[in-house]
């Protein structure tokens, strides 16, 4: 939108044909797959592009220096692969466009045809790293596939797709084709039961946003580790209607912990450390130039840990869980301080801030089943702390 | 919340207080969980099959019918049954595992609902399908919930296909089968007792043919057999309900065939009523 007048300056459709999305003689994707015309139509059943989601909830990147912006789209829909037969362009992917324009320049699906509702709208954070010696300007993305995504931002070429958490879905990303090898194992089927689908459908990371150290050139990444079982044989009846059900149960993945905070270089594609903690770690990520790194838990802990190495600093009990963003300001008395909003929600904390029933672990798409314990954890809330360091 | 809903919960919370249970109470009455609005299984005036195979039990038991009314939507069997404001549901399907089943009385089928005089649909692979305007129950957010929408869906037919959700204008198995009266849908496939019986009583003639299982890939089901349901630690109640269904078996199915019921034939396999 005009920021003057706030005339609408140009809109691009996620799915449809190219003159919906913007796609004209300046789109250059990386990749084959990517390359042809009205992919948003033919790359679906008939007409139904038209309710094929890929909406843009997520984050959008600029970077000044090729004047582009990056942001992803969510999954396709229905959720039910099955009848979106394709590729189900341009969902859960990442688009690179002219901020002026709209007009796309590049396109990457990070999940053609995706299976688990792994939307591609987590941030893109744009880096210059250097890779097998050389300088590369990059976007990283830690998507909820389960991979660390480097795209060279120019292009879309991906550099490295490296996991950053226990993936069953798939086995890798073809780095000639740059397409997603899925485990056809863990493909959902009605009639199947499809147990340890790892990521969870809310993904090895959710939206919550990680965090960059151009001090320890690291990334801090918030995370779950959550994976679900798909119960569809169990029959179910509604107003006298017998159907077989396909509810999904989530639960916690290998190691029996919930969530993980992850300090990770993404130009060697490897963990540094990680701490887990029981509960998903749902709240976004701060890192400080006095190499502290914040977060919070979904029981109400704030904490503070070394971004070098890990180690706890501190932590403080809030009111209630925290899905919230930490941020750090400097106020008008020159002093440093750290603020964090407490308030459990969202998906995974739908079971206290919707009142849901724990017995009922298909609730909130199944998420409830990984988080009956979080009633007794922590309660509703909504408060502003902010702390001064000394 | 609809109206049916706060009707139905107004009047449980009247019956939950006026029934006694049966293991309890001096007056021993069959207690019943019923769904107050949902023709032909159930209503609150007793019109429904479900009421009269409630009489029929009760008779043999030498008591009455006392109905708890709920909605039969998400949660039920956890707020009627398990809450112990009834100790039996009519007619639940016999895999059901949220109840310990009886034997199963009956077994149906989706069926296709087109206008009399076309010729029969029977199979998913008619090539009619590929371009028909085709409904399909919706029992969740997901257009494929029912397993014909599933079928439509594994071949591809996802554009002609119309879903029809529970909650609406009417009994969703009346919607459906009116829009192939008027002529907006070529055919419906639609669970078979209520899409029978609302064919009925169309003004259009209507036919219906059972949707053959056979030459389907996946395990789809489309036939389901129905039984009694009841908590599942009450086995001794399940037996004496098996009981009367060895006893009055032909009558169930005189009932069922009033109300034009299309059974098809029963499993071997449906014997898990009877495991003790």
């Amino acid at each position: 939108m005009d920021a003057a007048s706030g005339r609408i300056a140009w809109r691009a459709y996620s799915t449809g044909p190219d003159r919906d999305v913007l796609i004209g003689a300046r789109f250059k994707p990386f990749y084959e797959s990517e390359r042809g015309k009205d992919l948003g139509v033919s790359t679906w059943p008939p007409e139904a592009w038209k309710i094929g989601g890929g909406t843009v909830w997520g984050f959008v990147s600029y970077d000044p220096a090729s004047n582009l912006i990056y942001y992803g789209t969510a999954n396709p829909g229905p959720w039910n692969p099955e009848q979106r037969p394709g590729d189900n362009k341009w969902t859960a992917g990442v688009f690179a466009r002219d901020p002026e324009t709209g007009e796309a320049q590049w396109f990457y699906q990070l999940s053609a045809h995706d299976l688990h509702d792994y939307d591609g709208v987590n941030e893109n954070i744009v880096l210059d790293l250097t890779i097998g010696g050389k300088p590369r300007k990059v976007i990283v993305h830690p998507d909820r596939n389960g991979y660390v995504y480097v795209l060279d931002r120019a292009t879309g070429e991906v550099i490295s797709a490296t996991p950053f958490s226990h993936i069953t879905t798939s086995s890798g990303v073809d780095l000639s084709t740059g397409r997603l090898r899925y485990e056809p194992k863990k493909e959902p089927k009605v009639g199947r039961v499809i147990r340890d689908i790892c990521p969870a459908s809310p993904g090895a990371k959710d939206w919550q946003p990680a965090a960059w150290s151009p001090r320890t050139r690291l990334l801090y990444i918030p995370h779950q580790n959550l994976c679900q079982d798909a119960e569809t044989t169990q029959t179910s009846y509604i107003a006298g209607t017998p159907y077989v059900g396909a509810d999904v149960k989530m639960k916690a993945g290998p190691g029996g912990y919930r969530g993980e905070f992850t300090a990770w270089d993404p130009a060697a594609g490897k963990k540094v450390w990680s701490i887990r903690e029981d509960l998903p770690v749902w709240s976004g990520a701060l890192v400080t130039a006095g190499d502290v790194a914040f977060y919070g838990t979904m029981d109400g802990w704030f904490k503070a840990v070394n971004a070098r190495d890990g180690t706890p600093l501190w932590q403080f009990k809030t009111g209630s869980g925290i899905i919230g963003q930490p941020i750090s300001y400097r106020g008008p008395d020159g002093k440093q301080y750290i603020a964090i909003m407490s308030g459990v929600g969202g998906w995974a904390g739908a079971v206290v801030a919707g009142g849901l029933d724990p017995r009922d672990g298909t609730g909130a798409l199944g998420f409830v089943n990984a988080m009956k314990d979080l009633p007794q954890r922590t309660s509703k809330g909504g408060m502003l702390y902010v702390f001064a360091l000394p | 919340m609809s109206s049916r809903c706060r009707d139905a919960f107004a009047i449980a919370l009247v019956c939950a207080c006026v029934w006694p249970s049966m293991a309890n109470g001096a007056e021993r009455v069959l207690r019943v969980c019923a769904d107050p609005d949902n023709l032909p299984y159930s209503n609150r005036n007793g019109a429904g099959f479900e009421n009269r195979i409630a009489e029929i039990i009760a008779r043999e038991l030498g008591t009455s019918v006392g109905y708890t009314w709920h909605p039969q939507l998400r949660g039920f069997v956890r707020k009627t049954l398990n809450e112990k404001l009834c100790d039996v549901l009519i007619g639940v399907p016999t895999d059901l595992e949220l109840v310990r089943t009886t034997k199963p009385y009956y077994r149906s089928a989706y069926v296709f609902v087109y206008r009399a005089g076309e010729r029969a649909f029977d199979s998913f692979d008619d090539e009619r399908l590929m371009s028909a305007r085709i409904g399909v129950q919706l029992v969740r957010n997901d257009l494929a919930a029912t397993p014909p929408g599933h079928a439509l869906a594994g071949r591809g037919i996802t554009q002609n296909v119309v879903g029809f959700p529970v909650l609406g204008d009417g009994p969703q198995a009346e919607r459906i089968v009116r829009a192939v009266a008027d002529g907006t849908l070529d055919v419906a496939v639609a669970w078979g007792p209520p899409a029978a019986y609302y064919a009925r009583l169309q003004t259009v003639p209507l036919a219906i043919s059972a949707v053959r299982a056979a030459g389907e890939p996946s395990s789809l089901p489309f036939e389901f057999s129905l039984s009694m349901g009841v908590r599942r630690s009450d086995n001794e109640l399940a037996q004496t309900l098996n009981g009367i269904i060895d006893r009055r078996q032909e009558e169930l199915h005189a009932v069922l065939a009033e109300y034009g019921v299309p059974e098809v034939a029963p499993v071997p396999t449906d014997a898990k009523g009877e495991m003790p």
